[in-house]
Order: structure tokens, then C-alpha cells, then sequence
């Protein structure tokens, strides 16, 4: 077995160094990568560090495109904290809920994206954020959309010789928020999230609400169906909501969830937990306007 | 294979090593340095918590030979034998010490709090230190160790 | 903290009653202190072992031909290779070192290699090919207790029933409660993982072995006899230990990594990761306890009536002794003149079950005290009213029909603790830190509930049933230092200061040598059932007094002064009815003074076929009031606070006590909310820290402590075990309070999300008659 260790000082170098070496695991943060090899659950012969390719840990804000750019590599520490933390509060919070300190100052989106674990934190943000994923390979880029990236359980459309780049999300007028349960108050797997992004001056139409669910699916879920239930219920930008339009929202989003009963939780409960988020995150965002 | 790591300040070459070690492997077995320990391999414990490029990570989650070029820093750099800085000698007096298997990981993350946070509020070093799992102390006297360690500090700068 | 007993002055730095420094604390500090797992050798080959991956399974082969002919490779061992005892136990020895015809869990092992890379070592079981004859798995108790269950192990499928019967059978009163109740199989998980370093001595006849284990000579019997050699042959040295709560009682890996060393005659090291130390130690005993009580209108507890089954798994590690600690509990700290138990511990095809902290009274806790609020709720008295009025005082009987002649303050817990003021209430804004869920921000404060419930426990001391327990220390007096020997195991609770403080206070000495812990002296016995300060600080202490008198005889003769005058005062040595006065280190420069001890508590007997008889030594009590916040509509909790008053009979050392109450209050906590290994079909489904999950210090709670001190006369400084008992009725404690949160009835632990928000039945207010 004759392995290559490859530590990538640049985006052309670590492309070409996974073109050399299709077989090499692609590694960032390692958070999830090296839990595999040290538990003996996967044997990678190679691997592209991706850590010191500084285009990876950098963000940008178009202002004129209304949007911001997140290097793949950039550490969930770093969105907890200002600025990115004004720029996607979603985000910051459901960074904030990332395993621990240590875990957040290595662990990043394009390791939630790699691995696509429907418990990905960050994954119902940037689904309800229709975040544009951005990968490279030496043929050239391509701009994915979330939902067509993720494809099931820890399964994406990312393709060999291919890096997940950035992504870029929207920067949304309206309130946004993440909520998470877990049975521990820290350094937990989600059993359910929901990420709700209000967005009071889309580029058509009146005001929407999106929602996005981690953990209750194969993949992470958009629930679409109540999407279009509550534009027509309330005026998003009318102020508080109702407290039985956002009960009836909460049911609707619990309708669309697909969970599984597992070591963590019931689907049962997955799907109360998820009815209650969204409720209360409409509640908020209601509260907030 | 064969590599150079930074730690401590010192380039240590690495050798006859296989692909996938850790860094925490790396450190214990073939560098000498098995301060920072191991627990859970999945970076849920804290335990072997060290200093990468400024930033607290589990070290059973960095692949050894991709760390070639960063600054490490381990928990055997934090005061020669014998000698305690202040966060070291306030785990020692305030009883935050019980078996001591979280503790170098602990003191490690808890320097780094301090390094980095002024004046951290008790959530903070909550927070701060959510990720290194006590299961002896139930943590009562390893917050006091915290709080003694900030406060001596905060007394020091008045 | 309460102060009984305590004289004005402060006592001397280092000596009892002092927060004395740990000598071990400055190493670990520093990461200089040295693990078993720390431990290396040059020319050390590194082992590990294949397990069953069936629950239940005839073995139809092993063939390990591959897994020798790969490079690096030493050696492979399987049952055939075992050339003594083939199987070992603590109590009942019918573990298999490597089964050998038929698994009986997921984990069983199988075979244990030797090569030069951790790595190798993978490939090599990898390698190995076993084929399997599947057979269907027991994994239920109640089917186990069925005598029409087909026995999985030659010995059956009972590993012990035994029966309890005080007083009147038809007893009854006015108030009648029952109940059902499940205790989740909680994993001790100390965080310094199962590793050992095997030496083999230069004739290859026997060998060093460097372990982490909370019983070194246990654990030399045990190996020195499947390896059929001399107990002298196998010599055990303590490596550091980080933390046991007894899920190191039972050997683990040192039989194989023993094997390996002889058979190579290389240094062996041997390292659990964390999903094996899941599989290769034992766990707490998942219970299912039927409970009744019938009570006067006033609340007064007139006859319990219990039954407990026990999972005790594939082997029977220390089952029976659980089971016994678990019903002669049943009744808790309360008088209870008549009582009709059974309880059973189990085989089955799940992990084997065996000590750790509390040892089946965890499991009786949780049921009697979910009961004393059935009685509350029926007689119409609040949570601590019904307790008081019930509490046990010295000179009550168990329903063994032993007194309690222990010092026993149960009244004065609760009423310490009822003094301990509440928690403010949640602020109008609070941080999402505290509130349940903690920064996933799910809570939502207005559905905040506030749950406040209480739990008390009794708690017996050392070993029971017989057992001729011990602990031998020495001491060597010289130059004003003593130097101390003992085997008892230091696994993180602070034994070393206490026998350096002990050494102080007797010897009148600062400075306290240590030699190391291994069995170059006598046993100490485990350090487990709260037995180690009483055991072990009692031989410490009378090695030391046999050292002084023999002090003050020297002293006495030299002066013409009758040793019975002479004494300690601070480092002097003075006479009591004159003026002498010479420093301790003057009076033993250039000549050393010898004290060998062997303390024994006093005996006690097994139970008769009514569970009948004074099986215990000693009781300590603790009573714990929690406080939680719970988000009703999510089943999320968080833990407020926990105060509690223990029954300590002295402090020793303030803050190595504190530590022990705080630190099992957290592992209480954990099994209260959250702490479970989850199996299906035997096999475990979480055995691993993401989703086996220990407490936070997001989830630590406040904890208001106070101790009680009313010195122990039968305890050799007064001073009873603290370890266990803080770890038992905070469970219960927390469920009741979320029960007072919820509203909800519920019966098993760890409490789930779901368990409080979805299913179960409500509260019924006032049930019973």
C-alpha cells in the first residue's frame, strides 16, 4: 500500500492533486472523515488536506447581488461570531450547535456538505436558504443548487476530482432563525432542526416563508406544501402571527417530515419535535417583524 | 511514511508512520508525549484537546500527516515539570483534579479560553469548556478552578 | 456545611480534616502523570481481541491460519491456548476467557493477537474466519425468569433468586400504591480507557503486569489461574487509573494481555478503544421492579411488597451481590415492619451486568422513592412530609431483620437539605444556555415549567454476606517522614492525600512517602462499596498507631517517662503530664519505626432462606432535592439544581468530599436523563460517546451541598464511604421533579423527550385506595 498524503497549499494544487489521486479522501476540517478511519469504518489509501488552501477559509459579500460567498473550509467558529453572524443568523445558530468548541474550529460546510448526514446542521440553513453550492474539478466549475446536491442519506452530487468550493447564500430581508433538540443541553446530534428564513421582499411576489428540516429524512427536507399554506394564511409582513396559523403551520411542517425511529429518538417524536419548531419559529419571526 | 511536525516549537520528524494515524496517536506513541489523551476517538470528549494554528481542536480528529506546517501545541508545553502556571495550579487547589484523565485536555482548553476571552462570564467558560467531558468532577470544582483562574487574572490586571 | 463536631482550630495544613493537596493533582495537571495507557516498552508488541458478533451462536470454527501468516503478526490465541482456569469471575467464575463452542453475546471474545502495529493487529482479527451456527438470541428477563425458557448456559438461566419475608404477609392498611418500574442499562464510561502493559519476566515462567483495575490482588488470583502458574509468578503493578465506578472490578483484558506476554515473551500493550471498553466491561443492570406499598391514612409505611428482576447478562460477574444489595433495600431509608420480596438477576444474551457505583441500589431508588410520592399523593402530604415520617433512625430493622446500628441522621438530611434555599426562578429574559435545549434554542420560555422532587436513599457500606473483607497497609517511621505501602487501587477519588493526611494527624510527620501500589504487600480489596476510607484509611491508621506506640515506647524509655503520657501535638512528640517536648523528625533520625496493620470490619452472615439475617456492616444516608426546568411540549429538561445534605460521619478532607458529591450527582443526573446503552437484539446500538451521552457542563446542575457529620463509632476515623450514595437518590429526585413539571407518571429511566411530552399517562393526583 503506497499512499500519498497530499497538503494542498492551494486550490490548483489540491485540484490537481485529486485528479492525480482519484482515490484520495478529501479532507477539510476531518471532523467526520477521521471518526470513520478511527473507528475503523472506512480505510482512506490517500488523502487531500484541504487545510492551508486559504481560498477555502475566506468569505465574501456581494453587495450588489444581495449575497454572501462562504469558503467551504471557513470553521463553524467563525460564523458564530461577528460579522458573519449579522450577515446569516440562521447560520450562526445552527454553527453554534456543532459538537463542541473544538469541534467548530475545525469542522465547516464543505464537511457538512461532504458528508450530507441529514443531521448536518448547517444543511437546513443553507436548504432554506436555496443555497448555491459551488464546486471546482480541472474540467472546471459548477454551481449546484442545495437541492439538487443533496441526494440521500450521506449521499451528494459531488463527482471525482471535484472540491465543494463555497457556497453562496442569499442576504434575506426578514427574520431567520435555527432551532435544534437534542437530549443533552450541548455537543449533541440533532434528533430533529428546523430552520426557518423569512424573506419579506423576494424577488417576486409577496412575502415567503421557507422552512427546512434536519434529521427527520433521508435528506434534509424542504417543506414546500406548508411553504405555500402560510403565504396564503398571513401576511408575513403584517407583524405577529397568529397563534393558530402558526399551530396549523407547525402541523403542516410535521406532515412533510419522513422520520425514522432509531437509537436516537422515535419518529414519533421527531415529528411532534419538528411541528413544535416550526411553530415556534414562525412565532419568532412573527414577533421579530 | 515520513514527516516533520511543529510542536511545541520544535520540528519533530515522524517516521516509518502509516497513512491514517491521528495526530493524537502521533503524539503519544511516536512523538513521547502522551500528556494529551485519548477517549473517544470521535471528538466528543475534549481529552486530547491541543493548540493548532491558535485554535482549541480535538486532536484524534487531525490527520498527522496533514498537519505538516501547523504550530501545535500540547499540554507538555504549558509549564516545565514542577512547575504550574495559573490555571494549572488553580485545578490543583480548588479540587478540579479527580482522576486527571480530562484534565490535560481541560487545561488546555481552558488556556485557550483565557488566551482569547478577557474576562469570560461563568456561561462563557460553560460554553467554553461543553466539549471536554468530566465524568468524576460533575464539573462543580472545575468550574471554581475556572472562575479562580480568571479572577486571580482579573485581581492581576486591577 | 454543618459543623457537629468540629474544634475551633483549623487542623494542621496536610492533616485529617484539611482540604489537603492530592499528590497526584500537580502531574495530572500537567499531563505527567503516567495512565496505564501512557505505559510503553521497548520491544513492546501491541494486542488485541477478536469478539463474537452474535448475540447467540454455536461456534462451528475458528480458523486463524490467515491471520498468522500475515506480517508483523506474533501470535493468535484462542480458547485451545489457555493453559489454566478456562474461565474467570468474580464471584461465580463462568466468564470464558475465549468462548469456546458457543457466544453468548455481542463482544464475547474469541481470540487475542499479538503484533508490531496497532494497525496489524486489526488486520490480523480481520483475518481471522469464525463460523458462526446462529442460534436465537434471550434477551428478555422475563423470559429468562420462565422455567419453560430453553437455559442458554448449562448453569440455567437463574443466576440467583432469593426471597425476603418479615413479618405479616396479609398486612395491610388504608393506603395501597404500586407501581412498575425500568431502569435503562447505564455505562459507567470513565473516560481512561481499559489498556494494560504486560512484562514477561527472563525465564518466561511469569510476568509484571501494569493495569488500571480498582483490585489488584483479585485480578492476580484470578489471571495467575487461567494461566496456571503461581499467584507469585504474576506480579501487578497499579497504572494510573482514570476513574472505575466499578466497571473495573471485573477483569477486562488482563487475562489475554497475560496470555500474550508468556506466549511471546515480548512486552505486551494492550488498549481498549471506546466501542470495545463498551463491550469489554460490565454495565449497570437494567431493572424492571414491581413495587407495592401499603401505608396507614397518615402515610405511616405499614408492608412493602417487591419484585426485581435483573438483567444480568450472558455471565455472571457480580449479579448475585447486586441482587442482594437491591432487595434488602427495597424499603429505603424508612421503617417498615413487614415485607414480602423476590427478586431475581437473570442470564441472558446481553452484555454482562456487574458493579458500578451504587451496586443495585440505584435500581431499588428509583422505585421505592417513586413510590414514597404515591403515598404522599394518597395521603394528601407533601414530598418531604411523608419521608420525615417515615425516616429510619438507629435502632430500626431492615426487613433482613438487621438493626441499624449506624449512626443514621435520615431525618436530619432531609431537613438539612429542606434548608437549602431554592433557586431563583427563571429571569424574564434568560439566556438560551439555561434553558432546556440549551443553545439549540428550541425552548420556548412561556412553555417553561418549574418541577421540584426529592429522593432519599440508604446505602450499605463494604461488602455483605460473609465476606471477610480486608485491607493491609504498612508504615516505616524515619528521619520525620513516613513512608506508606498499600495496595489500595487510587482510581480518581483521592485515597493518597487521605492516607498522607492519615500518616500526618497520627505520626506527626509533613512529609508522607508513597511507595507504589502493587502486591509486593497484602490486599487492600477493591476500591468499590464505599469501602476504601473505612477499609484501607483504617489500616493506614492503625499502621501508623502501631509505628507511634512503638515511638513512644522508644521515646518513653530514653526519658524515663511512661509511654502511655506521651502523644502527638502538632510534629512533636510531648508529654502529656510533663514538659517534654521533642520534634517527631529529631526523635526517629537515624532509626525507623515499624507499623504493619491488617484491618477487618466486623462480620456479618449471609441471609437465611427468608432473607433473614445482619448481611450488612454499615449504612450511610443522603437525601437530594432537584430542581428542573421542562419544556412541556418538547419533553426537554434541564437540571437546576441539587441540593443535598449526606450522612458522612466526618469530613476528611472538604474538598475531595465535595468532589465525590458533585461528581455523583452528574453520573445520577446522567441516568436520570439521559445516560442508556441502547440495545436491540443484544446488540448494542449506541456504544460510543456521540450518541451514548455523558453529562455537559451545560448540563451540570448547581449543587447546594452540605454534610452531616456525626462521627461513625464503628469507623475506624469516624468517617464513613462517600462515594456511592450521592449517586443514587438524585435519580429518582430529578424524575420526581419533572413528574411535578410534567405532570406525567413516569416509571422508567432515563427519562425521554417523548416519555414526557407524548406518551404515558398523566399524573393521577390522588391515586391509591
Amino acid at each position: 500500500m503506497t499512499g500519498v498524503v497530499v497538503v494542498a497549499d492551494s486550490l490548483d494544487e489540491a485540484l490537481d492533486a485529486a485528479a492525480r489521486h482519484p482515490e484520495a479522501v478529501l479532507l477539510q476540517g476531518g471532523t467526520d472523515v477521521m471518526v470513520e478511519v478511527n473507528i475503523h469504518h472506512r480505510r482512506p489509501v490517500s488523502y487531500v488536506a484541504l487545510r492551508r488552501v486559504a481560498e477555502l477559509r475566506r468569505w465574501h459579500v456581494d453587495e450588489g447581488a444581495r449575497t454572501v460567498t462562504i469558503g467551504a473550509g471557513v470553521p463553524y467558529g467563525d460564523m458564530e461570531r461577528e460579522p458573519l453572524r449579522s450577515l446569516v443568523p440562521a447560520l450562526a445558530e445552527a454553527a453554534r450547535t456543532v459538537g463542541s468548541p473544538q469541534i467548530r474550529a475545525a469542522g465547516s460546510l464543505g464537511g457538512n456538505l461532504g458528508t450530507c448526514s441529514p443531521a448536518g446542521d448547517g444543511l437546513p440553513v443553507l436548504s432554506a436558504l436555496d443555497a448555491i453550492v459551488h464546486l471546482r474539478s480541472l474540467d472546471g466549475t459548477r454551481d449546484v443548487s442545495i437541492h439538487e446536491f443533496m441526494k440521500g442519506v450521506k449521499r451528494n452530487d459531488r463527482r471525482p476530482g471535484e472540491i465543494i468550493v463555497s457556497v453562496t447564500l442569499p442576504l434575506v430581508d426578514g427574520w431567520q432563525g435555527y432551532a435544534k433538540v437534542g437530549v443533552r443541553n450541548a455537543m449533541v446530534i440533532a434528533a430533529a432542526s428546523a430552520c426557518l428564513v423569512v424573506d419579506r421582499r423576494p424577488a417576486s411576489g409577496a412575502a415567503t416563508a421557507r422552512v427546512a428540516l434536519g434529521a427527520v429524512g433521508p435528506t434534509v427536507i424542504r417543506c414546500r406544501e406548508a411553504e405555500a399554506w402560510l403565504a396564503g394564511a398571513t401576511d408575513l409582513r403584517a407583524g405577529a402571527v397568529s397563534a393558530d396559523v402558526a399551530k396549523e403551520f407547525g402541523r403542516r411542517v410535521g406532515l412533510e417530515a419522513r422520520p425514522i425511529d432509531d437509537h436516537r429518538s422515535t419518529a414519533e417524536y421527531r415529528r411532534h419535535a419538528v411541528s413544535v419548531l416550526a411553530e415556534r419559529l414562525l412565532r419568532r419571526a412573527g414577533a421579530a417583524s | 511514511m515520513t514527516y516533520s511536525l511543529r510542536i511545541n516549537g520544535e520540528d519533530r520528524a515522524v517516521q516509518d508512520a502509516t497513512i491514517s494515524e491521528s495526530l493524537l496517536f502521533v503524539l503519544r506513541e511516536r512523538l513521547g508525549l502522551p500528556g494529551t489523551k485519548g477517549a473517544c476517538e470521535q471528538g466528543e470528549c475534549g481529552s486530547c484537546t491541543v493548540v493548532m494554528d491558535g485554535e482549541a481542536v480535538c486532536s484524534c480528529l487531525v490527520l498527522a500527516a496533514g498537519a505538516v506546517g501547523a504550530d501545535i501545541r500540547t499540554v507538555e508545553s504549558i509549564s516545565p515539570p514542577g512547575e504550574y502556571n495559573a490555571v494549572q495550579e488553580a485545578f490543583i487547589t480548588e479540587g478540579g483534579v479527580q482522576c486527571g484523565f480530562c484534565t490535560p485536555g481541560l487545561v488546555v482548553a481552558v488556556q485557550h479560553l483565557l488566551d482569547r476571552t478577557h474576562d469570560p462570564s461563568d456561561l462563557e467558560i460553560k460554553e467554553a469548556i461543553s466539549g471536554n467531558i468530566c465524568r468524576c468532577t460533575g464539573y462543580g470544582r472545575v468550574f471554581a478552578a475556572v472562575r479562580a483562574a480568571r479572577d486571580a487574572r482579573r485581581a492581576g490586571a486591577s | 456545611m454543618s459543623t457537629a463536631t468540629r474544634t475551633d482550630a483549623p487542623p494542621r495544613a496536610g492533616t485529617l480534616g484539611d482540604s489537603a493537596r492530592r499528590p497526584d493533582a500537580g502531574p495530572k495537571v500537567q499531563g505527567r502523570f503516567s495512565f496505564s495507557s501512557d505505559a510503553w516498552a521497548t520491544n513492546m508488541l501491541w494486542g488485541a481481541t477478536l469478539r463474537s458478533t452474535h448475540a447467540h451462536a454455536r461456534i462451528v470454527s475458528i480458523d486463524v491460519s490467515a491471520a498468522l501468516a500475515i506480517n508483523g503478526v506474533s501470535c493468535v490465541l484462542t480458547a485451545d491456548d489457555v493453559p489454566g482456569k478456562p474461565t474467570y469471575g468474580l464471584i461465580d467464575a463462568d466468564q470464558p476467557v475465549f468462548a469456546r463452542d458457543v457466544v453468548r453475546y455481542v463482544g464475547e471474545p474469541l481470540a487475542a493477537v499479538a503484533a508490531d502495529h496497532p494497525e496489524t493487529c486489526l488486520r490480523a482479527l480481520e483475518a481471522i474466519r469464525v463460523e458462526y451456527e446462529p442460534l436465537a438470541p434471550l434477551t428478555d428477563v422475563m423470559r429468562a425468569v420462565d422455567p419453560a425458557t430453553p437455559a442458554i448456559h448449562p448453569r440455567g438461566n437463574v443466576l440467583r433468586h432469593q426471597r425476603i419475608r418479615r413479618g405479616d404477609p396479609t398486612a395491610t392498611g388504608p393506603i395501597v400504591v404500586e407501581g412498575t418500574y425500568e431502569i435503562g442499562m447505564q455505562d459507567q464510561a470513565f473516560l481512561g480507557l481499559e489498556a494494560a502493559l504486560a512484562l514477561p519476566d527472563d525465564d518466561g515462567a511469569g510476568l509484571e503486569l501494569y493495569v488500571a483495575t480498582q483490585w489488584l490482588h483479585e485480578d492476580r488470583k484470578q489471571i495467575a489461574e487461567c494461566l496456571g502458574i503461581e499467584p507469585e509468578r504474576v506480579r501487578l503493578t497499579l497504572g494510573g487509573v482514570g476513574g472505575a465506578f466499578g466497571a473495573r472490578e471485573d477483569i477486562s483484558l488482563q487475562v489475554h494481555c497475560s496470555l500474550l506476554c508468556l506466549r511471546t515473551r515480548r512486552p505486551i500493550k494492550m488498549q481498549y478503544g471506546r466501542e470495545e471498553s463498551f463491550l469489554g466491561h460490565v454495565h449497570r443492570h437494567p431493572a424492571r421492579i414491581w413495587m407495592r406499598h401499603h401505608a396507614e391514612r397518615d402515610g405511616t409505611i405499614v408492608k412493602v411488597e417487591a419484585k426485581f428482576w435483573l438483567d444480568g447478562g450472558a455471565y455472571a460477574s457480580t449479579s448475585a451481590a447486586v441482587l442482594i444489595n437491591a432487595i434488602t433495600h427495597a424499603q429505603g431509608p424508612y421503617r417498615c415492619e413487614h415485607a414480602v420480596v423476590d427478586g431475581w438477576a437473570l442470564r441472558t444474551n446481553n452484555p454482562p451486568c456487574g458493579a458500578m457505583r451504587g451496586f443495585g441500589v440505584v435500581q431499588a431508588c428509583f422505585a421505592h422513592e417513586s413510590q414514597m410520592d404515591r403515598i404522599a399523593a394518597a395521603a394528601g402530604l407533601d414530598p418531604v412530609e411523608v419521608r420525615l415520617r417515615n425516616a429510619m433512625r438507629t435502632g430500626d430493622r431492615l426487613i433482613t431483620g438487621q438493626v441499624i446500628d449506624s449512626v443514621a441522621p435520615v431525618e436530619r438530611c432531609i431537613r438539612e437539605t429542606a434548608e437549602i434555599p431554592l433557586p431563583p426562578p427563571l429571569p424574564d429574559r434568560p439566556d438560551p444556555l439555561e434553558l432546556p435545549g440549551g443553545s439549540g434554542l428550541a425552548a420556548e420560555p412561556s412553555r417553561v415549567r418549574r418541577g421540584v422532587g426529592w429522593g432519599v436513599s440508604i446505602k450499605n457500606l463494604m461488602y455483605s454476606e460473609g465476606f471477610d473483607d480486608s485491607s493491609t497497609a504498612r508504615v516505616q517511621l524515619s528521619g520525620g517522614i513516613a513512608t506508606l505501602e498499600f495496595a489500595t487501587a487510587e482510581v480518581g477519588q483521592g485515597f493518597l492525600v487521605l492516607a498522607q493526611q492519615i500518616a500526618r494527624s497520627v505520626l506527626g510527620v509533613d512529609q508522607v512517602v508513597l511507595a507504589p501500589i502493587r502486591t509486593y504487600v497484602g490486599s487492600a480489596g477493591s476500591t468499590s462499596a464505599s469501602r476504601q476510607t473505612w477499609m484501607s484509611g483504617g489500616a493506614v491508621d492503625g499502621a501508623c498507631r502501631i509505628a507511634r506506640e512503638r515511638l513512644f515506647e522508644a521515646v518513653g524509655e530514653e526519658h524515663g517517662i511512661d509511654p502511655i503520657r506521651l502523644a502527638i501535638e502538632g510534629t512533636d512528640v510531648v508529654d502529656t503530664a510533663g514538659t517534654l517536648r521533642v520534634p517527631v523528625a529529631d526523635a526517629t533520625a537515624g532509626r525507623t519505626f515499624f507499623g504493619d496493620f491488617e484491618h477487618h470490619h466486623r462480620p456479618t452472615t449471609e441471609l437465611d432462606a427468608d432473607g433473614q439475617g445482619d448481611c450488612h456492616v454499615a449504612f450511610a444516608f443522603v437525601a437530594h432535592r432537584a430542581v428542573v426546568d421542562v419544556d412541556l411540549d418538547l419533553g426537554l429538561v434541564k437540571v437546576v439544581q441539587v441540593a443535598t445534605a449526606q450522612d458522612v460521619g466526618r469530613v476528611l478532607n472538604p474538598l475531595a468530599a465535595i468532589g465525590q458529591l458533585e461528581g455523583g450527582i452528574a453520573q445520577g443526573l446522567g441516568l436520570a436523563v439521559m445516560e442508556e446503552i441502547v440495545l436491540q437484539d443484544g446488540r448494542m446500538r449506541n456504544p460510543t460517546f456521540t450518541d451514548y451521552l455523558l453529562p455537559t457542563s451545560l448540563d451540570a446542575p448547581e449543587v447546594v451541598a452540605r454534610f452531616v457529620e456525626e462521627p461513625e463509632p464503628m469507623a475506624p476515623l469516624g468517617a464513613k464511604g462517600i462515594g456511592e450514595p450521592p449517586c443514587i437518590s438524585v435519580t429518582p429526585a430529578i424524575v420526581a421533579a419533572i413528574r411535578a413539571a410534567s405532570g406525567r407518571d413516569l416509571v422508567r429511566v432515563p427519562v425521554r423527550p417523548q416519555d414526557v411530552c407524548l406518551s404515558g399517562p398523566a399524573l393521577a393526583p390522588s391515586s391509591g385506595c
